[in-house]
């Protein structure tokens, strides 16, 4: 029974981790790739941690690490990739909705 | 156990040629290093979908290691792409 | 102000402690009595800049925050994967700025990272002084999509500052709802 729910989470979060790459190659642009980017590494990386937890059950505080460092670590690395993007232009002006930013881009 | 051991690598060696073929096309270093960070979470998914499977936690201090230093890269690469005049 | 200098630092020492412990992956006294040491000696050379945190920790407020950010997790990668998997449309997306009621670091952070780690929501711009976000947002189709969006990082950050905030800020919050 756990080992079942155990398998269900690996394979949800490979699920995951193959929508990502899909995305990645589908979507028209840098941010809307950046999306993508953080599903395995949010819910995909917990849910194989979660599968990984139920089946060793034991050194969950490694584990509880691992995903706290994640969550704390992806954040910025995601922030910095897509600020970076915005700032030399690579957004696809067309497929936006509305941009409140471009007014202020401006600015020093 | 088997067959979902099977599933989980191919949905993730799926996951991971389609992340190389963005590294491979990506037009700008940008698009590259978004692929990359998947890339490393797709191998981290891997590494821990391997310690479930065999029971073994020998590959866990890798996860500690990959969790904490993996976007140092991504962010210097980013520091640097913004520096360069848009074009 | 002196008192909640050494406060910060007590809870970081306790914080490196608890994660050089987990890293061993023993409740020892050698590796609590070692951790403290490090701590201490890490906490010694690389000083934190002061932290500027007048509010307090309200466990329900927290549980609850915990509880709605795992269900917007879970529903934003599942719309983001089917957004994936619908070939043959190309999914729009917006720029949105979020004036932030709480101006602080910390609340601003809180709620940037927050809507990071959450799929589909990304923070592309910050603007410190007058804490407003910039939130590069997909899957969305018109302009009623984008105040709803809007209002939910409010709701988001009422969230974090019912879990985390000082009483002044829980009544700014209350007051600009």
């Amino acid at each position: 029974m756990i080992d079942a729910l155990a398998y269900f989470c690996l394979i949800v979060g490979a699920l995951l981790s193959l929508s990502a790459g899909v995305a990645l190659v589908r979507f028209p642009d840098l941010l809307s790739r950046m999306h993508a980017a953080t599903k395995p590494q949010a819910l995909g990386l917990l849910l194989i941690l979660a599968g990984c937890a139920l089946r060793l059950r034991d050194h969950l505080g490694v584990m509880a690490l691992v995903a706290v460092f994640q969550m704390a670590t992806a954040p910025v690395a995601a922030h910095m990739v897509g600020r970076a993007g915005y700032r030399s232009g690579r957004v696809r002006q067309d497929l936006l909705i509305t941009d409140e930013l471009a007014s202020e881009a401006d600015r020093p | 156990m088997t067959v979902v051991a099977v599933i989980v690598t191919v949905l993730l060696t799926a996951g991971a040629v389609l992340a190389l073929v963005r590294i491979v096309r990506g037009p700008t270093v940008l698009d590259r290093i978004i692929a990359m960070d998947v890339l490393l979470a797709i191998v981290m998914a891997a590494i821990g979908a391997e310690a479930a499977f065999s029971r073994d936690a020998t590959a866990l201090p890798v996860l500690v290691v990959l969790s904490i230093l993996g976007f140092i890269g991504s962010v210097s690469v980013a520091r640097f792409a913004t520096t360069r005049p848009p074009s | 102000m002196i008192a909640g200098r050494w406060r910060d630092r007590c809870v970081a020492a306790a914080a490196l402690t608890v994660i050089w412990t987990l890293l061993w992956g023993s409740f020892t006294p050698l590796t609590v009595i070692g951790g403290l040491l490090i701590a201490i000696v890490v906490l010694t050379v690389f000083p934190l800049p002061p932290v500027t945190y007048a509010g307090r920790v309200h466990p329900l407020g927290v549980l609850k925050f915990a509880g709605r950010f795992a269900v917007d997790l879970v529903v934003a990668s599942a719309q983001v994967a089917a957004l994936a998997f619908r070939f043959g449309s190309t999914p729009r997306s917006a720029v949105i700025a979020v004036p932030l009621r709480v101006p602080s670091d910390l609340g601003l952070t809180l709620t940037a990272e927050a809507l990071s780690l959450v799929p589909g929501s990304l923070i592309v711009e910050v603007d410190r002084e007058r804490g407003v976000l910039y939130v590069h947002v997909l899957g969305v189709s018109d302009l009623a999509d984008v105040e709803r969006f809007r209002g939910e990082v409010l709701a988001l950050e009422r969230r974090l500052v019912a879990a985390f905030g000082s009483p002044a800020e829980r009544t700014l919050c209350r007051e600009n709802r």
